[in-house]
């Protein structure tokens, strides 16, 4: 999806997801002239993230026209955090966390089974758009190491032979999940 | 008052002073780096990144950066002790580190901050070697060239887009090493917001931002004997370019420039200025109109400047249809010179090359616009800044010290005072004041200065008793300063009949094109009284008395606002569809 300015904004007044978003954005009140309006920012990208699954430039700049502000602006906070994607992630999100706990706990070889079984490396999406991989530095649950989060549920204390069977249960029980999932 | 000592001098400023200006008081010049205060058009960059500026506070730990550290009593300060000395070397090392040593070959040298500074610490060798950043270049506008990779993270740039332009082109995108100053999602400047107004390029200490150069094309086209080649030169450049020959800021050198772009060349040299009275026929006629016709499309808005017609076109869609039709004076000079000289002399317009010497980076992008057009072919073919002229004539072996004053080359020669004030901002308006004023009473004005308009503040009302009517007018320069006339325009909270808004603080003179100067608020006023200065002394102050300009209208044009007047000189089409809901 990419941005051309003279691209309909019809498309955005009708789409559920844009509705969507609209609704969280107006919950804040914001006033176009107060300089502190910028403080809820990011918590609106968190927003656009979970219901996007990314944040692609026709999502930018609606927020950016939402908060009057520059869709440079709202691109260089994007940038600034690993946790947004400009770029598609599969439907079900398989993150495994690489921090410091996590890796001397195999996090690694976690990271390259979960690889191998989809196909795909870390930062990739499989074909049909389904499993997308990505490695974070730490969720806080250092405690399970190695942690692995699909989506928002946690599977801690993972092994390199856990994954087949972790994967299995989206495979199988696919339309199901992946409706619980998406819109956990 | 507070009372400080620096490196043993007592000294008292108003509190919230910086140590930095604190220093200065006491002529003591701490290098600076990233910061840069220029007043007069309200632009502070204090972001305190490139740690240059350092001094030593007695009882803090740490070094304080004295452009960002205001005064506080009994505060002892010392600018030059070796913590300080070394720290800063470092610092300006570190920065060098990470950037390409090809200062011989750099549009920038000799005007680059960065290099002056290294110069100035007498550092010789490359310290530190490791990783450098690699971004591709982009010249994708044709306008603006940005080259990520003598950006040394100043932010000022994003200070002069974001705060006092307010385009909101330019962010820091990334993080750490990787950051980069670059358009939203990086990608290319052409689909960003910028404008091309050049301020950034005004600004940058580095060629990290610089305009794309035409230099190249121009002297093939010079030497090619096929071509007959023109060259037209605005207002602004006259008053701006002895500085590169080390001349006072402000002297007006016409002659002289003349003289030297014969020297180079050119089959003929005309004058922006024509062009600019042209304008002022054709918009003023559309001002008489609009005023006596309704209201509804009040008030007219200038359309001389193309980085304010760019934002006007990105940030007010909704206001474009208020804007004047008129070409900039570059377009209708290179339009009269394909069209009516060339007919004159019995050239075909193919070819014939116009090369334009402007103060400015957007019109190297006005030039290559589809509209920008006389019946299929390109009104201006290159744009050249200020800066690129002086080159041109230093590699031709001209120098401006030393030549004798010619005259330009007719019939697009002969100017008004009133066209070369064009070249400050209000003096569009004030030269359109004269004629309009003229034309709807039957009078001609004794005391043709409006006084009023003029000056270096970004907004200026005035109210003008033209006959029986009074007309709400205002100057405005600086589009952060225009974004707040629209804002209000847009919510009905004042009303005007003319606006003229330049894209650049103080306008043309203060161009993105211009010569380069770090603290520049006195130069650009220089500039600006070199304008009035050369207005005063013209034989012809408005733009409706220039003989030449009457004699194309009785010999080509017919009337202002005919047809063939509109062919040539107006844009049609230009203004694309807004895109609407209606659901």
């Amino acid at each position: 999806m990419t941005y051309t300015p003279n691209h309909s904004p019809c498309v955005e007044q009708n789409h559920p997801q844009f509705k969507e978003l609209d609704q969280y954005i107006e919950s804040l009140h914001l006033s176009p002239d107060d300089p502190r309006r910028k403080d809820t920012l990011i918590m609106t990208l968190h927003r656009a993230q979970e219901i996007f699954g990314y944040l692609p430039e026709i999502v930018q700049l609606h927020i950016a026209k939402k908060y009057s502000i520059s869709h440079a602006e709202v691109s260089g906070v994007i940038s600034f955090y690993n946790f947004f994607t400009t770029t598609p992630k599969g439907k079900i999100q398989v993150n495994v966390c690489l921090g410091t706990a996590c890796y001397v706990n195999g996090a690694n070889k976690v990271l390259q089974e979960f690889e191998q079984v989809l196909g795909i490396k870390s930062g990739q999406v499989t074909a049909d758009g389904k499993f997308s991989i990505e490695s974070l530095r730490c969720v806080g649950a250092c405690g399970l190491a190695p942690v692995v989060t699909i989506n928002h549920k946690v599977y801690g204390k993972v092994k390199p032979g856990d994954v087949r069977e972790i994967l299995e249960k989206f495979f199988i029980e696919e339309d199901k999940d992946v409706k619980e999932v998406s819109h956990a | 008052m507070i009372n400080l000592t620096i490196d043993g001098q007592l000294v008292s400023v108003p509190e919230g002073t910086t140590i930095l200006d604190a220093a200065r008081k006491l002529n003591l010049d701490i290098p600076t780096l990233c910061y840069l205060n220029l007043e007069k058009i309200k632009y502070l960059n204090k972001v305190a990144s490139c740690r240059i500026c350092v001094v030593e506070v007695e009882g803090r730990r740490n070094l304080a950066p004295s452009c960002a550290t205001p005064v506080s009593e009994g505060m002892k300060v010392i600018t030059n002790s070796k913590r300080v000395l070394s720290s800063r070397r470092k610092n300006l090392e570190l920065i060098i580190s990470n950037h390409p040593f090809e200062c011989l070959v750099c549009a920038k040298s000799t005007d680059c901050e960065l290099q002056k500074l290294v110069w100035e610490f007498g550092i010789n060798t490359q310290r530190y070697t490791g990783e450098r950043s690699e971004h591709p270049i982009d010249r994708s506008s044709g306008a603006l060239k940005r080259d990520p990779n003598k950006c040394i993270m100043c932010r000022r740039c994003e200070t002069m887009c974001n705060e006092v332009q307010t385009v909101g082109a330019l962010t820091a995108f990334g993080r750490g090493f990787n950051t980069v100053v670059a358009p939203a999602e990086m990608n290319p400047i052409v689909t960003s917001a910028c404008v091309y107004c050049g301020q950034c390029v005004s600004v940058c200490p580095t060629a990290a931002l610089t305009g794309v150069g035409y230099i190249k094309e121009t002297w093939e086209a010079l030497f090619n004997p096929k071509k007959h080649v023109i060259v037209q030169v605005a207002p602004a450049v006259r008053v701006a370019i002895g500085e590169e020959f080390g001349m006072e800021p402000g002297l007006p050198v016409t002659g002289k420039l003349v003289a030297g772009l014969r020297r180079l060349g050119f089959n003929a040299v005309f004058d922006t200025t024509f062009g600019a009275d042209l304008t002022i026929i054709e918009e003023s006629k559309e001002i008489i109109e609009r005023i006596e016709d309704g209201q509804d499309d009040l008030p007219i808005l200038t359309s001389c400047c193309p980085g304010w017609i760019n934002f006007l076109e990105h940030q007010f869609p909704d206001l474009k249809y208020i804007a004047s039709t008129c070409k900039s004076p570059q377009q209708m000079t290179g339009a009269i010179v394909k069209t009516y000289y060339a007919q004159k002399m019995g050239i075909d317009p193919k070819d014939v090359v116009v090369v334009s010497v402007m103060p400015c980076i957007a019109k190297k992008y006005e030039a290559a616009l589809p509209s920008e057009q006389t019946y299929g072919i390109r009104d201006v073919d290159y744009v050249l800044t200020t800066r690129e002229i002086s080159k041109m004539l230093k590699e031709g072996s001209v120098n401006l010290n030393h030549i004798q004053d010619e005259d330009f080359d007719n019939p697009l020669g002969f100017s008004s005072g009133a066209g070369v004030i064009f070249g400050g901002s209000g003096g569009v308006l004030e030269a359109a004041l004269r004629t309009v004023y003229a034309k709807m009473t039957g009078h001609e004005l004794e005391d043709v200065n409006f006084t009023s308009v003029r000056g270096m503040a970004g907004i200026r009302e005035a109210e003008i008793q033209i006959g029986d009517r009074t007309i709400r007018v205002a100057a405005v320069s600086g589009l952060g300063n225009a974004r707040k006339v629209l804002e209000k325009i847009q919510r009905r909270e004042e009303r005007y009949d003319v606006i003229e808004i330049m894209a650049c603080p103080g306008g043309c003179v203060n161009g993105g094109g211009q010569p380069y100067a770090e603290e520049r608020d006195e130069i650009i006023e220089k500039r600006m009284h070199g304008l009035y200065q050369i207005d005063r002394n013209s034989r012809v102050r408005k733009s409706h008395q220039n003989p030449a300009i009457q004699a194309l209208y009785e010999e080509f044009l017919g009337e202002a606002g005919s047809k063939k007047a509109h062919e040539i000189l107006h844009v049609t089409g230009l203004m694309s569809e807004s895109v609407e809901c209606h659901h």
